[in-house]
């Protein structure tokens, strides 16, 4: 059985190329919400093992801000943004209007603004990998847990872990140096996922 | 001097006092000790799945219960361990994300600590102390000199079972 992580360099091109433009439209949107300038990097497209994905975001027992988003349709596939705990506290005070350095835990309204901003970029990122492969992504609502990265991240590895020991996670990393506020976006398909988006993209 | 070793996810390790074992940050994942109070020769497993039956031939066993407790179970008896003497502690197996319609994958926690508590049972290994469930992940640790087993989580502390 060809194994589907099993991708021409080519292939892996153009899906870093469709999660740079998604990673771009996030960043845009992000940028607009908080009117600031945030960079992003070029995204990783990378097979890991995946007892080394928590490695990723500083290791597995460092507290960070999650917003996990269960996609559905053709390619069903997980998204989890992570923050760090200062980070998530510094953007609810940017989007809430606060002075810098008031929010040291969340509310409901702190919890739904974080959630509506993880809604926002998914879409903004699921929108470029539907103008490449015309297959529809649709997201769940968005869940939130503040908790160590491990814990968090076994969401999505548990998942993955059934089928085999690697994940193939598309990643960027979001920046806005005045304000602090950094985060990564994991695109995690589905065991099967990674190869319908590969196929509908049409690369060989 | 005593060592802290750390276990990382989908793996296992084993000692003897007075090394402290450690694994950061379980979700859904469960820490399984293994001790022998009288040579102080334990392990530590930190399994993300319950069942192998899925898997294929390449996969790590150490990431399931079903395999990775007997793996275990063989190496600290290999060490010195008496079988009759060892006793099982647990922790882990929270639910991360609360989805009014969560799927099975998401309540694995449940079904990880089920089958741990099986397969131990099935070996004839005593459980003396457990901390599964939740929405909060842990980091846990056995101190091999005491056999104390450690879970620190962020919010609620941390505690000796």
């Amino acid at each position: 059985m060809k194994d589907e992580f099993d991708l021409s360099p080519l292939q892996l091109d153009a899906l870093r190329e469709i999660g740079n433009i998604g990673a771009g439209n996030s960043a845009t949107a992000l940028s607009q919400i908080i009117n600031k300038k945030i960079d992003m990097n070029v995204p990783k497209v990378a097979f890991v093992p995946i007892e080394a994905v928590p490695d990723l975001v500083g290791g597995p027992d460092v507290i960070v801000v999650g917003i996990f988003l269960r996609v559905y349709g053709k390619a069903p596939s997980n998204i989890l943004f992570l923050m760090p705990q200062k980070s998530a506290f510094y953007l609810v005070d940017t989007l809430l209007g606060k002075e810098k350095g008031t929010t040291q835990s969340f509310d409901a309204m702190d919890e739904s603004a974080l959630k509506e901003i993880g809604n926002i970029l998914s879409g903004a990122y699921l929108n470029a990998f539907f103008n490449f492969t015309h297959i529809s992504m649709l997201p769940s609502i968005p869940a939130m847990a503040m908790d160590m990265a491990g814990a968090i991240l076994n969401v999505v590895l548990v998942q993955l872990g059934q089928m085999g020991d690697k994940a193939m996670v598309i990643e960027t990393e979001f920046l806005s140096e005045e304000e602090g506020i950094n985060g990564h976006f994991f695109l995690v398909p589905d065991p099967g996922s990674l190869g319908t988006l590969v196929k509908a993209v049409g690369v060989e | 001097m005593a060592a802290l070793i750390k276990v990382g996810m989908a793996d296992y390790k084993v000692g003897r006092g007075p090394s402290t074992l450690i694994s950061y940050g379980l979700g859904s994942c469960i820490g399984v000790s293994l001790y022998d109070p009288q040579t102080k020769i334990g392990g530590l497993l930190h399994i993300m799945l319950p069942d192998s039956t899925q898997a294929r031939a390449s996969d790590n066993p150490a990431k399931f219960a079903d395999t990775g407790i007997p793996l275990m179970l063989n190496d600290v008896i290999a060490l010195g361990a008496s079988k009759s003497r060892l006793v099982a502690k647990l922790a882990g197996g929270a639910q991360m994300f609360a989805f009014a319609n969560a799927t099975d994958i998401m309540r694995v926690g449940n079904r990880n600590a089920e089958a741990v508590k099986n397969i131990l049972r099935r070996n004839g290994i005593r459980v003396i102390a457990e901390d599964t469930g939740g929405n909060y992940g842990r980091t846990v640790q056995i101190d091999l000199d005491t056999g104390v087993y450690k879970v620190k989580t962020i919010d609620r502390g941390e505690k000796d079972i």
